[in-house]
């Protein structure tokens, strides 16, 4: 789904996210140990660009929200770098026969910020709060498919199924599904959040920064640094300054121009791939667009190469629908791997407009730095079969506005990527899916596909079955997946530790130290 | 009766029902207009993922933020609680909008007075220098110098300023979370004295202008020709007689760009992450948070009223004759 980065929507699976990113790096032989110089006493400043717009897990949205809250709550699962679910608060889970029946066992002496033990009565409580239809969760649709939450005795929560889902444990390990203790109030929560994270909350000063401490009890060990301060500088050019000078210590940049300011003697900059990706949405049922024919000639008129190299300053990869590692689609299987005008002019003539039509792209500035220019790419290059496209730029709200209410013929968009194939694309192209009347486009195929795909918890038959919606979804141009983004972490050299992941959390920046 | 229509009739019971007319006027059309652009609090908060929220959780967020009620309920609601003193809640950070404005308005109120400052020692000299020699090269170079400074936009020169400091000093005391000037003076004037330039040599050039075109009209005036014929001396001339009366102008000039600037210098706060009241309303606007943006509008406005009220009383005090009509 298109996030506005201002008010980025979002947060799928593992995350949406931009900060695609993060960190920790060699995590795997240093573990969270401190290096010879690492400062055990030294405070982590990472800069953010705006002031998080909810403290409450289940109800955040932006990216910034989730950045502060993975550090303060802790999901029931965690993941591994390819974002597949691993133990984290509680064991990978004991899946029933007829994968109805999910039972957690709770890691035992969790506690959490506030000293009162995380037992599965908290558990339980968080997630019956997140179905419950009057709660503001974002974080609900992971849960569509449970019928109850029971649980049995302090370390044991059993969730019951009222079908087969497998993509139900991608949903627990997103910050949004955090566990909070039961006995407090959103509205309590909102100002004091009290979670069992690595570290806790300590201040915030709206608008200007929020500080948190390190929780010498946090159950996968002891975070590197003593505090974090997640620091508001709203301007990116101000946030490559106050890096240069290293009274920051870690930024996320997505526009390349900036990272590229950003690098210096005294930082380091590491690039990352991530889940979300670039497309052209076209709207199956729109009047320009119903006929296949003319979707193909979209898809082969379009050079992705040339949109990432033009718009993005060649910071991406080409894509095919599904980013996940573990369940990613062949960019290269479609009808037009690569821009081939001569394809392009014959589906015009079978789609019965041998010189093109007109086609209304919408985008918005406000989307993502290089929404404008990926368009204008488009306009070109569809400007050569003699498909004459008009640029709508819109406000983001008013964006927004037209995209639910699927009022346009194609958009540019930055959706989030999930780690898991169904939750990505359930709601668009099965006829129940939330916004199918968004994307237009949906066939008794695809839905018995998506059927199958979440009937069954074997990875590999998974995979099988996806690598089939992905080349329906190409095959009928259902939209044109341009690209992922590439995603610039800069950070001060005397961080350490710091691992690029391509999920959007940082969840693991726990382990980064300071020197 | 005589006494109430005298009364009312009294330029400053004029002025102060203006003033009142005025804010409200603001108000009504702030309000009106937030609700015209597209989008609510909902969909800023959610963004396209507004679409998947169920039609009972979407009503249970349209009246935590009161959306469900009708406009005119929705206006006289927030109107009764700013006439009681209650500006509104921010539903971000749950504070009040007044507790935000009183923690906002003094770095932005002490930004707008250290670039008049700096405005005021830039312009007026630069426009007795330009005013001294007409057309001739000094008042050419200064001219061109305050026609670059007025058209290059403040955001470009904000920018190459802080850059250029940062790259050759490594001097960049805005990316330290902000002191105010109680909590640490040496710091939070390190950190406004970038935006204070960058304003102040912006606003530098009316002023300018202002000043020399002044100082040439009073020049040519009869009374300056006779005083110079009955010898009062060039001296005295010049500062008693031309600049007080060119001061005029310049006086309204700085109290209009001091209006401006209190209104927050949104650009400056925001690149140079100043929390002051332009800021405040920026963020407000993007998370449309409706009261906030209402509440700080209408302070701004009031602000901006009273200043303008201000000048004109600092324009009697100044010119004897404004006081006679």
């Amino acid at each position: 789904m298109p996030r506005t980065s201002r008010k980025p929507a979002l947060v799928t699976g593992t995350t949406a996210g931009l900060a695609a990113a993060l960190l920790l790096t060699a995590c795997s032989g240093s573990g969270g140990s401190a290096g010879s110089t690492a400062n055990g006493a030294g405070t982590l400043v990472f800069g953010i660009t705006a002031d998080p717009t909810q403290m409450v897990p289940w109800t955040a949205t932006s990216e910034q929200s989730i950045q502060v809250l993975s550090q303060i709550y802790s999901p029931l699962l965690d993941t591994d770098k390819d974002n597949a679910p691993t133990a984290g608060l509680a064991d990978l889970p004991k899946v029933s026969d007829d994968g109805l029946t999910y039972t957690f066992t709770l890691k035992k002496g969790v506690t959490f910020a506030d000293g009162s033990t995380l037992d599965s009565a908290d558990v339980k409580h968080t997630f019956d709060t997140i179905m419950d239809k009057a709660s503001k969760a974002s974080s609900r649709s992971y849960f569509a498919s449970v019928k109850s939450v029971a649980a049995p005795d302090p370390q044991t929560v059993v969730v019951t199924l009222s079908k087969p889902d497998a993509s139900f444990p991608v949903g627990l390990t997103a910050v949004t599904t955090g566990i909070v203790p039961s006995e407090k109030t959103a509205d309590t929560l909102a100002t004091q959040p009290d979670g069992s994270g690595p570290y806790q909350f300590a201040s915030r000063v709206p608008n200007q920064s929020i500080t948190l401490t390190r929780n010498e009890k946090y159950y996968a060990g002891k975070p590197g640094a003593a505090k974090v301060e997640f620091r508001i500088i709203p301007d990116d050019q101000s946030m490559v300054s106050a890096l240069k000078t290293g009274s920051v210590d870690a930024a996320v940049f997505t526009n390349p121009v900036t990272a590229k300011t950003a690098a210096s003697n005294n930082t380091k900059t590491e690039s990352v791939g991530s889940l979300s990706y670039h497309v052209l949405q076209l709207r199956a049922t729109s009047p320009v667009l119903k006929d296949v024919n003319a979707r193909l000639a979209v898809q082969c008129a379009i050079s992705r190469k040339d949109v990432i190299d033009s718009a993005a300053l060649g910071a991406g990869e080409v894509t095919g629908p599904i980013t996940s590692p573990q369940f990613a689609s062949d960019p290269q299987q479609q009808p037009c791997p690569t821009q081939d005008l001569t394809k392009a002019k014959e589906y015009l003539a079978k789609a019965g407009t041998p010189n093109g039509f007109a086609l209304k792209v919408m985008t918005s500035e406000g989307l993502y730095s290089t929404a404008v220019d990926e368009a204008q790419a488009v306009q070109a290059q569809l400007g050569k079969v003699g498909i004459t496209v008009t640029i709508e730029s819109l406000d983001s709200g008013e964006y927004v506005k037209r995209w639910l209410a699927a009022d346009f013929d194609a958009a540019i968009a930055s959706n989030g990527g999930s780690a898991d194939p169904n939750t990505m694309y359930a709601r668009y192209f099965t006829p129940t899916g939330t916004y199918n009347e968004v994307a237009g486009y949906s066939s008794d195929q695809l839905t018995q596909l998506f059927a199958e795909g979440i009937a069954t918890t074997d990875t590999a038959k998974r995979k099988a079955i996806y690598s089939q919606v992905s080349q329906d979804l190409v095959d009928n141009a259902a939209w044109v997946w341009l690209f992922t983004p590439k995603e610039f972490i800069v950070l001060n050299k005397g961080v350490q530790n710091f691992e690029a992941r391509s999920d959007a959390s940082l969840a693991t920046m726990w382990k980064a130290t300071v020197s | 009766m005589t006494t109430l229509r005298r009364t009312a009739s009294h330029p400053v019971t004029r002025r102060v029902g203006e003033v009142v007319l005025t804010l409200l006027g603001v108000s009504l059309l702030t309000f009106l207009v937030l609700r015209v652009v597209p989008g609510d609090q909902i969909t800023a908060a959610y963004g396209t993922a507004a679409g998947e929220l169920s039609p009972d959780q979407i009503a249970s967020l349209r009246a935590y933020y009161g959306l469900d009620k009708p406009l005119v309920t929705q206006y006289l609601g927030w109107l009764g609680g700013v006439l009681t003193g209650n500006l509104g809640v921010d539903t971000t950070s749950h504070l009040s909008v007044t507790t935000m404005t009183a923690q906002a308005l003094p770095n932005t109120i002490e930004l707008a007075v250290l670039s008049i400052v700096v405005a005021l020692l830039l312009g007026v000299p630069l426009g007795v220098l330009a005013a001294s020699r007409p057309g001739k090269l000094r008042d050419t170079t200064t001219q061109l110098g305050s026609l670059l400074a007025l058209s290059v936009p403040s955001f470009l020169l904000a920018t190459v300023v802080s850059s250029w400091l940062t790259n050759t000093f490594g001097w960049y005391p805005n990316g330290e979370g902000y002191r105010t000037l109680w909590q640490d003076p040496g710091l939070n004037l390190q950190q406004m004295l970038q935006p204070a330039l960058v304003l102040g040599i912006s606003i530098a050039a009316p002023i300018l202008q202002t000043t020399r075109t002044a100082i040439l009209a009073i020049r040519s005036e009869d009374f300056i020709r006779t005083a110079r014929a009955k010898g009062v001396p060039t001296r005295r001339l010049q500062t008693r007689h031309i600049l007080r009366n060119a001061l005029i102008p310049v006086t309204t000039m700085t109290g209009l760009q001091f209006g401006f600037l209190l209104g927050g210098a949104l650009v400056a706060e925001q690149i140079f992450a100043i929390p002051g009241i332009g800021r405040q309303t920026l963020l407000a606007l993007t998370q449309k948070e409706y009261a906030v943006v209402q509440s700080t509008v209408l302070i701004i406005a009031a602000m901006f009223v009273t200043v303008n009220l201000l000048t004109d009383l600092a324009y009697r005090l100044i010119d004897p004759r404004v006081r006679a009509s």
